[in-house]
């Protein structure tokens, strides 16, 4: 057992009160009366709850309610958090009823997603939360019992004292265990003990889902609430002059249009307060198709943006951000790329001496890599309700990380941020996107205009076109071969418009004697952000697919070739600051050539095999292709992972299928390009999806099994598809793949 | 403006709308029937979907004055109990992610079924690739519905 102070958490384990009573809450408040509960539901429904810890409360019968505290965006958290609870409390799973957490930081921490950081960081909380109950449990048992604490055991929601053959349910010492102080510290179990974590249970949700229960942002409902949409300027580049919205306003059901600033001047902003058209126009109205008609009559003047910097204080502390004035290109930021990738960057970190590696090398191949700019789009299109009545405001919206919107609409909308409520629904969909909340201002500021309930709803049109998107990038690789072919140094230099995609301290780098790595960037007045696994998802297709070249050129097999390089780093590590465990890199790669049977390539396809660490993860992919006359036909995939300790493993496993599939689209077909400012796709008739039909047809996940504590988990299988479909292309093909999209209208365009 | 009468899911309700108000709207706004979902509102995407008679249509591109006095079956009205055989096979894949898509994926798979109750793979993806799932279930939903289609069958 381990022993584990509860100080850290004991602050999150603030009991509002001892006893709570009312009913049960299933899903959200609003939703509570469109629901009719069923006999059995009633039935099994406790007449008394009992709040043990803010993340759980037990009803007089035995029930447990356990609150998720973090935002669900399909990750499936809303099972697999409670899951961890749920296994130290020692409760059965099925008298486990799962309700959100609204956004409320002193009880339950940092509530987000992104960065695959949910289990990782929620681990040991959530598990404190069950053994912390599970204490007060056999506390409460051992003074009814006059036992000592030590002799109880528990089993399924059942307390049990063996000598005296005393048992007794969780709900008949609820009462007396909420009276029970809270330990300094408490035993978790051990990982062998696990009975709930590590086997997969369902999603909660499904039901719901499958039935249509309303439960998204978009789904939102409150008496007498309005539509509002908004009209933004047509291209990156442009602000709004002046707006006529007598004709809009004279439209059947409309009853306002309002223009809204979203920053007060001299807020300091964050670094999730990305925004690109901070004042716009939105039409409110009762129905959501008189405000699109009513959208086409609006006449609105744009005009140009001056050039500005202005400070951002973000996680890396306060730094300049330099917005210029123009509207900008793909056709000249390909060439701004081009002409900077071509000079020296800077140098941000260097083993050895790559110079004269170089010159000395029998043999130097050099490759350049590019993708473009990418657009989110969720499913869900963004959405906010917001409900702000004098110095109060009532939020319910589709945010990945509520702490870091809660600042800006305080400011925005001139109230104290503690007035502010937020509900927080499940997301259809946040890949990043939906971690930059500009919209909830928005919504916030137009019922503050308007005085009434609304939901601001983005047209699809305005999802794509008004985006924070992942930056276009380029990276050029360098290898230096020695007369025995053997890899003597490695030089990238990596860029981006606006922000460089590099991580020096990743493998390669620790692999290699000599290594150099440079970067640069490109100011720019499109807004970017964060996009599943942000600069890995470039990086990784670039540098796997330059490494398969390399081991080509070596004339290794490339599963080989990294093994050989990741026995250097362990055994004989160059540099100090390498990020990853060679080892555990190593064991996934090592994993993935069992489970794929790589030396047994089947007829008829072509193999490519690419890996990558990111977000405390390692994934590795082997993947089929199959060339139906020109077209390219992902066979199949065989996926391994190191992530640590897996929660939820059908779901991990669904999680990485998504990311699996989602890489394969994206660098099939996944770009956005630009002209004078404008967005060239607006909606999914020009941005090209992955649709059943290009999916694999076949996905196998493994797991490195161990008793590591969790890692992250929803990004890092979705770099490294991007280098195995480029190394799979060039085995089908041929031909190497520098560029993306790799596949437009169907064609391989190499 | 004008009144229509619309048969929803076995029930027939009057609505006062702009003729040209897609049903997706009618039944989010009007209705409150929030399973039908808003994806990209031109055809594209499939989020939308609903049965119109025994056809899976897109519910964006359908305007209330097209309907007449045809059957509208939508998420909340395919199954009572939400047992019907793709909903169930849905929940034994466990399939959804994030869910969005999954009410009209379920839409499109149980019309095609009706049809076509033993579809091969090839006609299973014609049937469902105008629906688009950004979390990219698709290797379950493939999955669910020829488990749904067994089901069906046996
Ligand atoms: S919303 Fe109708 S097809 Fe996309
Ligand atoms: S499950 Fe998220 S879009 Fe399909």
């Amino acid at each position: 057992m381990t022993l584990i102070k509860t100080k850290i958490g004991r602050r999150s384990f603030i009991r509002t009160s001892t006893l709570v009573s009312g009913g049960l809450v299933l899903g959200f408040n609003w939703l509570a009366s469109c629901k009719n509960k069923t006999e059995e539901e009633i039935l099994a429904m406790p007449k008394e709850w009992f709040e043990l810890n803010s993340y759980l409360k037990i009803g007089d019968n035995g029930v447990v309610t356990i609150t998720t505290p973090n935002p669900e965006f399909g990750q499936n958290i809303r099972t697999s958090m409670p899951m961890i609870v749920a296994e130290e409390l020692d409760v059965d799973w099925k008298n486990v009823i799962v309700v959100q957490a609204p956004y409320h930081s002193e009880k339950y921490g940092m509530q987000f997603t992104g960065g695959s950081r949910g289990i990782m960081t929620r681990w040991e909380p959530l598990r404190m939360a069950g053994a912390s109950a599970r204490y007060v449990l056999i506390a409460a048992a051992a003074q009814a019992w006059q036992v000592p604490a030590v002799e109880i055991t528990t089993e399924d929601g059942v307390l049990y004292h063996k000598a005296s053959k005393n048992s007794a349910g969780y709900g008949e010492m609820a009462s007396a265990a909420a009276t029970i102080a809270i330990p300094e510290d408490v035993q978790l179990k051990d990982v062998k003990d696990f009975t709930i974590i590590g086997t997969s249970h369902k999603n909660v949700d499904a039901k719901d889902i499958v039935t249509g229960e309303p439960m998204f942002g978009m789904d939102y409902q409150k008496e007498g609430m309005l539509i509002a949409m908004i009209e933004h300027p047509p291209a990156f580049g442009m602000t709004l002059k002046s707006v006529d919205d007598s004709a809009a306003k004279s439209m059947p059901g409309i009853k306002d249009v309002v223009v809204i600033k979203s920053f007060k001047d001299d807020y300091e902003k964050g670094g999730f307060d990305v925004n690109a058209f901070p004042e716009i126009v939105a039409v409110v109205g009762s129905s959501t198709w008189e405000v699109l008609q009513a959208k086409k009559k609006l006449k609105v003047e744009w005009q140009p943006i001056t050039a500005s910097s202005e400070m951002i204080n973000g996680f890396r502390g306060k730094q300049t951000k330099n917005i210029p004035a123009g509207l900008e290109s793909s056709a000249s930021h390909k060439a701004k790329m081009e002409k900077l990738g071509g000079k020296p960057g800077k140098i941000v970190r260097q083993d050895g001496n790559p110079k004269v590696a170089f010159k000395n090398a029998t043999k130097i191949i050099e490759r350049t890599y590019s993708a473009p700019f990418l657009a989110h789009n969720c499913m869900e299109p963004l959405n906010a309700f917001a409900h702000v009545e004098g110095d109060k405001a009532q939020i319910a919206a589709p945010v990945q990380i509520p702490s870091l919107i809660l600042p800006t609409l305080a400011s925005s909308l001139g109230i104290p941020a503690e007035n502010i409520a937020m509900e927080m629904p499940r997301m259809g969909g946040g890949f990043g996107r939906k971690a930059y909340a500009h919209y909830v201002v928005e919504a916030a500021l137009i019922s503050k205009k308007v005085n009434a309930p609304v939901k601001l709803v983005y047209t699809r049109e305005d999802d794509m076109t008004n985006g924070i998107y992942r930056p276009s990038y380029q990276a050029t690789y360098r290898a230096a071969l020695d007369e025995n072919n053997n890899l003597t140094a490695l030089h990238v230099k990596a860029g981006g418009i606006p922000e460089s995609p590099l991580f020096a301290n990743r493998f390669p780098a620790g692999a290699l004697d000599n290594y150099i790595a440079e970067e640069w960037s490109i100011d720019s007045n499109i807004t970017i952000g964060a996009f599943r696994a942000p600069r890995s998802n470039f990086m990784a297709g670039a540098e796997q697919s330059f490494l398969d070249e390399v081991a080509e050129a070596s004339g290794k097999d490339p599963i080989q070739f990294r093994l050989d390089l990741l026995k250097r780093a362990k055994d004989n590590p160059v540099g100090e600051q390498n990020d990853y465990d060679a080892e555990r890199y190593a064991g996934v790669l090592e994993l993935l050539r069992e489970k794929s049977d790589w030396s047994q390539t089947p007829a008829n396809v072509h193999r490519g095999v690419s890996a990558y660490f990111c977000h405390n993860s390692y994934a590795a992919h082997v993947l089929d292709i199959r060339m139906d006359e020109e077209k390219p036909v992902v066979e199949k995939v065989v996926c391994a992972i190191d992530c640590g300790i897996v929660v939820n493993p059908d779901a991990a496993t669904n999680m990485a299928e998504g990311a699996i599939t989602d890489g394969i689209g994206n660098a099939f077909f996944g770009e956005l390009t630009f002209k004078d400012g404008v967005p060239q796709k607006t909606n999914f008739h020009q941005y090209q999806m992955i649709r059943m039909s290009d999916a694999p047809k076949e996905i196998e996940v493994h797991f490195v099994e161990n008793e590591i504590a969790p890692t992250g988990m929803g990004e890092p299988p979705f770099p490294p598809i991007f280098g195995a479909i480029a190394n799979a292309l060039y085995k089908a093909t041929g031909q190497r793949h520098y560029r993306q999209p790799f596949v437009t209208e169907k064609q391989i365009v190499g | 403006m004008a009144k229509f009468n619309l048969n929803i899911n076995g029930k027939t309700q009057e609505v006062e709308v702009d003729p040209s108000t897609p049903m997706l709207w009618v039944l989010r706004d009007h209705f409150k029937l929030l399973g039908t979902k808003y994806g990209c509102g031109i055809a594209q995407c499939g989020a939308c979907t609903v049965h119109l008679g025994d056809d899976a249509v897109r519910s964006c591109q359908l305007p209330v004055s097209s309907v007449g006095d045809k059957d509208i079956t939508t998420i909340e009205g395919l199954s009572e109990k939400g047992d019907h055989p793709v909903q169930q096979a849905w929940l034994e894949v466990d399939v959804p992610q994030c869910g969005y898509c999954q009410a009209g994926q379920i839409m499109t798979a149980s019309a095609l079924l009706e049809k076509n109750p033993n579809p091969s793979d090839e006609e299973i993806e014609t049937a469902m690739n105008g629906n688009i799932c950004r979390c990219g279930t698709y290797t379950r939903i493939k999955k669910a519905v020829k488990i749904a289609a067994n089901s069906v069958n046996a």
